[in-house]
């Protein structure tokens, strides 16, 4: 009877996400308010998908079911900032799409006031063989508005990406960064009373960053409503008035930005073990916490380019391991390891790690990095020995480099010159 | 922030649709995308439109040369040489539209997928992209008219009665059509074996009326509703003095069977489409 009780406080804990009394927007009207939405996927285990393998496979298909959203309810009221967090597979872009009108709910409905322009990705729905004014044209229809009023955006769309001069130029002689400048200006142009945002800050360079920074500044403070799904836990405590961190599908916290935030971060540490578990390590050492610093030692996301990048990772083993080492790895964008590092953990003292015993590594790495998103993947063997795997955790923070774009993955330091011969 | 009052009511989410969001934001991107897309092929390369010409008039000389030379088909037929051409052009447009349809959806994967984009205009915009080149190609074809000594006809003012069903047919076949590619990869490559039969089973090389024709045969292509519509096409823009759809099929009665298939296959497309467009997202 008392369990009966206790998982029903944790129920009705888990569905309410609406904002806290008290809160400054308690009383604004709500904009979008999802109600018990449920969405499931069905895997098959062997996917048939022509006509031919349809009339010739007898058995009948088998499936996996994955259910990417359970019981998710939330309200968001006008002009929150509101932050939507969780890990890969978490249920967010399947939560973000069903807002989108992209994907059907199964159960539960979802209803909003006003228009919703969302960016799933930046610059999707450019066509590479149109103009800026053809693309910025037909992105504007997209969003909601006639011709008459997408052309009349394309001034101050181009202004804000400052590519005025660009205007009749194909896309696809764009550089990657006059694409993003041009992508992120659109979307922030948009007049939809509601923009929904995934992970798309952090683009292009300082200047261009900085500018970002202040439209969203401007945004939190404005009457519009804005909807934010990121890893950065930083940009969540900086610009977000709220968060909700959804877990396996369902809503594990939300609230209070700060307290979303550090949940999560707890989220993802506990969950090392189980991933290095499946990834073949035994997790007799896992990593309890790992954070880039800036200067001042405070916890960092985003890092200039050039400027060291200071880590700290705290590790403590479960049970005695011998001949512990570490290793790292920096994974850009494109998956592509753009550096990697070995260390063996701490020879003084013995050469082995004692059950319960903490290690901290820390201390600086030169970054020659070219500016973009970075993940680091981390590494602990046993007997120094690579065949023998301890514990492979594939996301151990991400980070943002930002700067001056750069071709190539990193930019090398030079004396080069040119002299008359 | 303009704070309209009706807008600002809560209102139910729909989720993704065939429409999706509204019929002036519909027609809005249905004309740019196929609009952009066209012009694409008109200015993106060296010749342009005249790629799109040729292939049809390729077609209609070797054919012109196969049926007026070595099989002497055309010979009975009024002004041989500018039916076949007209034919051409009109299959020609079918044949496009519902070829490009067909694979659509799934090359647009990324506006599918990330976009809150209305799924009937893609396979429709590849309709409305083979209309444009239509429109070009019937100029040429009454270049070719004239050429050949026909007067001009009040009953050319009767053509879009003939051209409505026809866009109305193709269109939804191309719906039927993308939404099954998605589920069923290999529609595309049976589309393009059945497009070429369908070819040889309209009236597009010879009238229906043709004496040589087999009874069985001439069954046959009265089933398919490409064919009332050109040989009423025929009677009032060529050769007046040509039987119409409905004397050419031998009354009413046998035109029913055409008629059966182009309702089937409307009702069909729009059902199928209108079932798969919220899902069709997640099958990609």
């Amino acid at each position: 009877m008392l369990q009966d009780l206790e998982l029903m406080a944790v129920e009705i804990e888990q569905v309410t996400a609406g904002a806290p009394a008290g809160s400054e927007f308690a009383t604004a009207p709500v904009v979008i308010e999802a109600r018990a939405l449920h969405k499931s996927f069905r895997l098959p285990t062997h996917k048939i998908d022509s006509l031919k393998e349809r009339f010739t496979t007898f058995t009948k298909g088998e499936y996996r079911e994955l259910r990417a959203l359970r019981d998710v309810s939330f309200d968001i009221h006008r002009g929150e900032f509101f932050g939507i967090v969780g890990r890969n597979g978490s249920g967010k872009s399947t939560l973000l799409k069903i807002l989108a009108s992209i994907y059907a709910a199964d159960a539960g409905r979802v209803r909003m006031a006003g228009r919703l322009a969302p960016f799933i990705e930046l610059g999707v729905g450019f066509n590479p063989d149109l103009t800026a004014r053809e693309n910025v044209e037909l992105n504007g229809v997209m969003m909601g508005l006639d011709r008459t009023e997408a052309r009349k955006r394309l001034g101050s769309v181009l202004e804000f990406a400052e590519l005025e001069e660009f205007v009749d130029m194909k896309l696809k002689n764009y550089s990657s960064g006059m694409l993003v400048r041009l992508a992120f200006s659109v979307m922030i142009q948009s007049d939809a009373e509601i923009l929904l945002i995934d992970e798309v800050l952090a683009v292009g360079d300082a200047s261009f960053q900085q500018k970002c920074a202040d439209v969203f500044h401007e945004m939190r403070d404005s009457e519009r409503t804005v909807i934010l799904v990121t890893h950065d836990m930083g940009a969540v405590e900086h610009y977000c008035h709220r968060a909700m961190l959804l877990h396996d599908g369902g809503v594990r916290a939300s609230g209070d930005p700060e307290e979303v935030a550090r949940e999560y971060l707890r989220l993802n540490f506990e969950q090392a073990p189980t991933a290095a578990g499946e990834s073949g390590g035994t997790a007799d050492v896992v990593i309890v916490a790992a954070e880039l610093q800036n200067a001042d030692g405070e916890r960092a996301t985003t890092v200039e380019a050039g400027k060291p990048l200071r880590l700290s990772v705290v590790l403590e083993a479960r049970r005695a391991v011998e001949g512990p080492s570490f290793g790292l790895a920096l994974m850009n964008a494109d998956n592509v390891q753009v550096a990697g590092i070995a260390l063996p953990l701490a020879p003084d003292m013995g050469d082995r790690l004692e059950a319960g015993q903490r290690v901290r590594v820390s201390g600086e790495i030169e970054n020659r990095l070219a500016p973009g998103r970075y993940v680091m993947q981390s590494w602990i063997h046993r007997n120094h020995s690579f065949a023998q795997l301890v514990l492979h955790s594939p996301h151990v923070l991400d980070f943002v480099v930002f700067g001056s774009d750069v071709d190539g993955v990193v930019s090398l330091d030079n004396d080069l010159m040119a002299v008359p011969e | 922030m303009k704070a309209d009052p009706v807008r600002l009511q809560l209102q139910e989410v729909q989720g993704p649709s065939a429409l999706g969001g509204g019929s002036r934001r519909f027609f809005d991107l249905l004309w740019l995308v196929s609009l952009n897309e066209f012009k694409k092929t008109f200015f993106g390369t060296f010749l342009g439109y005249i790629w799109s010409l040729v292939r049809p008039l390729m077609l209609f000389a070797v054919l012109l040369v196969v049926f007026t030379k070595v099989m002497k088909i055309g010979g009975e037929v009024p002004h041989y040489p500018v039916l076949l051409l007209f034919n051409i052009v009109l299959f020609g447009f079918f044949q496009e539209a519902t070829g490009s349809a067909v694979t659509s959806v799934l090359s647009q994967e990324g506006i599918v997928r990330k976009t809150q984009f209305p799924r009937l205009v893609i396979p429709l915009s590849s309709v409305l992209i083979a209309l444009f080149t239509l429109g070009l190609n019937m100029i040429v074809v009454l270049v070719f008219i004239l050429a050949n000594g026909i007067n001009p006809m009040w009953t050319w003012l009767l053509l879009p009665v003939v051209l409505v069903p026809l866009i109305v047919l193709t269109s939804c076949l191309s719906l039927l059509l993308s939404a099954l590619n998605v589920r069923f990869r290999d529609v595309n490559i049976m589309w393009a074996v059945a497009a070429t039969a369908l070819f040889y089973m309209t009236p597009v090389l010879y009238p229906i009326t043709i004496a040589t024709l087999p009874h069985t045969l001439r069954r046959v292509l009265l089933v398919n509703p490409l064919t009332p519509i050109l040989e009423q096409a025929r009677a009032w823009v060529i050769d007046p003095s040509a039987p119409g759809a409905v004397a050419a099929a031998g009354g009413w009665l046998h035109l029913l069977p055409s008629i059966v298939v182009f309702l089937v296959v409307c009702v069909l497309g729009v059902w199928v489409f209108k079932r798969e467009a919220p899902r069709i997202a997640e099958l990609l």
